[in-house]
């Protein structure tokens, strides 16, 4: 079926777009007197491509990356820290944050180990698991709560070298209200386990390796 | 007799011997660990071994590879395997086996291995348990002693 033009629904009037050029006069003889100009200036850069695209790259950013943790580690397990200010310790796993690193509590009361990251390759996962299904965690536990604060290094004056105080790092009141909600719950999960009474000595009690204990050998 | 079945008089210089029917231990290799039964002698080196109840298959094997028990079964040279299972499981010597000292030890030490780092933790707070018992104990008995000193023990002469 042909289409006829006279047919089709009358076009709706499109109103002009205002006027791209404008005439101005110049002074000067011998010159036409009036010269046309755009109103607003040509772009001084274009770019050869309409859509720039990135060049190909073997690289990803560290956002996109793909964190895997050790099928021995789920959430429940107690860890044995390895390295670090808490290394010796048996914590319990209770999540994968983002950026692939542990969210780990001792509980505090128990070892002193707060509610932490860590990375996997600095703990030996246990065959012993506390079950945290009914844990609930609060939602602002994420990288971005436990980033690393930067204190504000001293400002060195001319006569106040010695005298001014660092800042030392303290602990906020949310870190500690959250320490002991998360706490109070394992510590429930804890009380329910069979063992709890050696459970808490074990997660109080640190690890070392004795004399003829080669770990390649060990279960653990 | 110190070859009657049954003996273990090994530290006298007597020895188990390799007979038909002796009970072996492979010490090594991919059947370490499981008993089988000497069912015919081949040469100096080497028997033909069976273990039907313990998943050996009937082969030759050398003496080297075999520990030897004090059991010993009453077969004849050899006997086939279907044979050889029921006389095993008639003397029920698994059980046997399982009773001595030796295989004991050997499933301490596999159990040991096996233990988790909670098992350890448990093992050791049992451990400081008993030994806290024996020391209550070993201090009521030096106490008598105090109370009560016991006459000194006659230091013999040496003869020079």
């Amino acid at each position: 079926m042909s289409y006829c033009f006279s047919q089709m629904a009358p076009r709706k009037k499109v109103t002009k777009t205002p006027t791209r050029m404008i005439t101005k006069d110049i002074g000067g003889d011998k010159n036409g007197g009036k010269r046309t100009i755009r109103i607003s200036r040509m772009s001084r850069y274009y770019p050869t491509e309409d859509r720039p695209r990135k060049l190909r790259s073997t690289k990803t950013a560290f956002s996109s990356h793909k964190h895997t943790v050790r099928s021995s580690i789920t959430p429940g397990t107690v860890l044995i820290i390895v390295a670090g200010r808490h290394k010796g310790k048996r914590v319990v796993f209770l999540k994968q944050l983002n950026s692939g690193l542990l969210l780990v509590t001792g509980p505090f009361h128990l070892n002193g180990c707060p509610l932490r990251r860590i990375n996997q390759i600095y703990v030996i996962a246990t065959k012993t698991k506390v079950d945290i299904s009914g844990v609930k965690l609060p939602d602002r536990l994420n990288d971005a709560y436990f980033k690393r604060q930067k204190l504000r290094r001293p400002r060195h004056t001319e006569g106040e070298i010695f005298d001014t105080k660092k800042e030392v790092y303290q602990v906020s009141d949310e870190r500690k209200q959250d320490q002991v909600d998360v706490d109070k719950q394992v510590l429930e999960a804890i009380r329910k386990n069979k063992e709890k009474k050696l459970l808490f000595g074990y997660l109080g009690a640190m690890f070392s390796l004795g004399n003829k204990q080669y770990p390649h050998e060990m279960i653990f | 007799d110190p070859r009657a079945p049954g003996c273990r008089n090994r530290h006298e210089g007597q020895f188990h011997f390799v007979e038909i029917g002796r009970v072996a231990l492979f010490a090594y290799g991919p059947d370490k660990g499981k008993l089988c039964v000497i069912v015919d002698v081949i040469d100096q080196n080497r028997a033909l071994v069976d273990g039907p109840a313990t998943g050996v298959k009937r082969k030759q094997v050398n003496y080297k590879s075999l520990h030897l028990t004090q059991f010993k079964l009453n077969i004849g040279r050899a006997m086939r395997t279907g044979n050889l299972l029921k006389v095993w499981n008639k003397e029920s010597m698994q059980s046997k086996w399982d009773a001595t000292s030796w295989a004991k030890k050997i499933a301490n030490k596999s159990l040991r291995k096996s233990l988790s780092d909670f098992d350890r933790f448990k093992l050791m707070k049992a451990k400081q348990a008993r030994n806290r018992l024996i020391a209550i104990e070993c201090g009521k008995l030096k106490k008598q002693a105090k109370k009560a000193p016991a006459k000194p023990l006659r230091v013999r002469k040496r003869k020079s």
